[in-house]
């Protein structure tokens, strides 16, 4: 069973490339959570234009009949969506589970699951980036709201570890 | 001379179309380094599975490095590579709430679509969580929007802080990730938890 998965110096080289070429083609690093924002956008918009062309918060996101779907986040979604479909149906581990501790149940961990993203989601954009867009590109130009928003997130991490223990170990 | 896209004006589906290449190939990485697997990224916060710190800074470092030589050989102009801006205090507060996101949820926003394209169940309900996120954010936004712009400091470059040329900064984080490296491998020997590890 051991390493099945690719070595992880091998695996962050990879990572690396792929943040590199983002950069030299595009002049801009990877992102994840901005993608999630633009899919709620455009679900609001489609749910109730009004709503979203009111609000000061999506209202930028529609103007100039723009389409907040097909945009540069969005498709870095779908891009991720793909390579890690392929990357599991290469390796063989495309399967439907959900994966915890055995000292937990399964609705347990699919609240924490839940609850877990609507934070970091939020704390994702409000430091307008999480670990891909903030602490990862952000550390590759050198910018130190990249460094202090990836201490953020580790040292809080580490920090409230020993509350959610039983849920991993 | 890098980039290309903002230079160059490039048609928007050429630019989706290689916004998509790109997320492919990120994707990708994430999946093969292990991070479609919650149990295998919280393993850095217990020790038993340090993945998460070398693939991360080594990543960070190719990227870091390989953009500099880039821009060395005249190949990348780096004043038009985009360099997040520093609000100081939602950078704090933001990351410390996606800590507290990270340790509940088990991924981040990246690896939990990751994970979720590969049919993980508990990645599907991270992935409704942040969508529900974004939401309560967009929601929310009018009432946090003082805090959210509290404390502006631009574009700032943390060599520029530490006062040091951007060459001699990458060489001395890529000493410290050495040094992080060599307390990972010791630390994933000293917290082994095989019973976790065997499964994952």
């Amino acid at each position: 069973m051991k390493n099945k998965y690719m070595n992880p110096y091998l695996a962050g080289t990879l990572l690396g490339l792929v943040l590199l070429s983002s950069m030299y083609i595009a002049g801009r690093g990877l992102g994840a959570s901005g993608g999630l924002k633009y899919c709620v956008v455009s679900i609001v918009g489609a749910v109730s234009k009004p709503h979203a062309e009111k609000s000061e918060y999506y209202s930028k996101y529609f103007e100039d009949e723009q389409k907040p779907l097909f945009n540069w986040l969005t498709m870095i979604i779908f891009g991720v969506l793909t390579g890690g479909f392929i990357s599991g149906a290469v390796s063989g581990r495309l399967k439907f589970k959900i994966e915890k501790s055995p000292n937990i149940s399964n609705v347990r961990r699919l609240i924490f699951a839940f609850a877990g993203g609507m934070l970091f989601v939020y704390g994702g954009q409000l430091a307008r980036g999480c670990t891909s867009g903030a602490a990862l590109s952000g550390m590759a130009v050198l910018s130190l709201a990249g460094f202090v928003t990836m201490m953020a997130i580790f040292g809080s991490a580490y920090f409230f570890a020993w509350f959610f223990r039983k849920n991993w170990i | 001379m890098g980039p290309f896209t903002s230079a160059a004006g490039f048609p928007v589906w050429l630019d989706l179309l290689i916004a998509i290449i790109i997320g492919i190939g990120f994707g990708f990485s994430l999946e093969q380094a292990g991070f479609s697997s919650s149990r295998k990224l919280a393993g850095m916060f217990y020790g038993y599975d340090t993945t998460v710190l070398k693939v991360f800074f080594t990543a960070a470092i190719v990227a870091l490095v390989g953009s500099q030589f880039l821009s060395y050989f005249g190949l990348l102009n780096l004043n038009l590579v985009f360099v997040n801006e520093y609000y100081v205090t939602s950078a704090i507060v933001g990351g410390v709430i996606m800590g507290l996101g990270f340790i509940m949820g088990g991924f981040c926003p990246g690896t939990g679509v990751c994970a979720m394209s590969i049919g993980k169940i508990d990645a599907l309900f991270y992935v409704l969580g942040g969508l529900t996120g974004a939401f309560l954010f967009a929601e929310t936004y009018p009432l946090i929007r003082p805090f959210a712009e509290d404390a502006y400091r631009g574009p700032v470059k943390v060599n520029e802080v530490l006062g040091l040329s951007p060459g001699v900064f990458t060489l001395l984080l890529i000493v410290a990730a050495v040094a992080m490296f060599w307390v990972a491998e010791i630390a994933e020997k000293k917290f082994a938890r095989p019973e976790i590890t065997d499964k994952i």
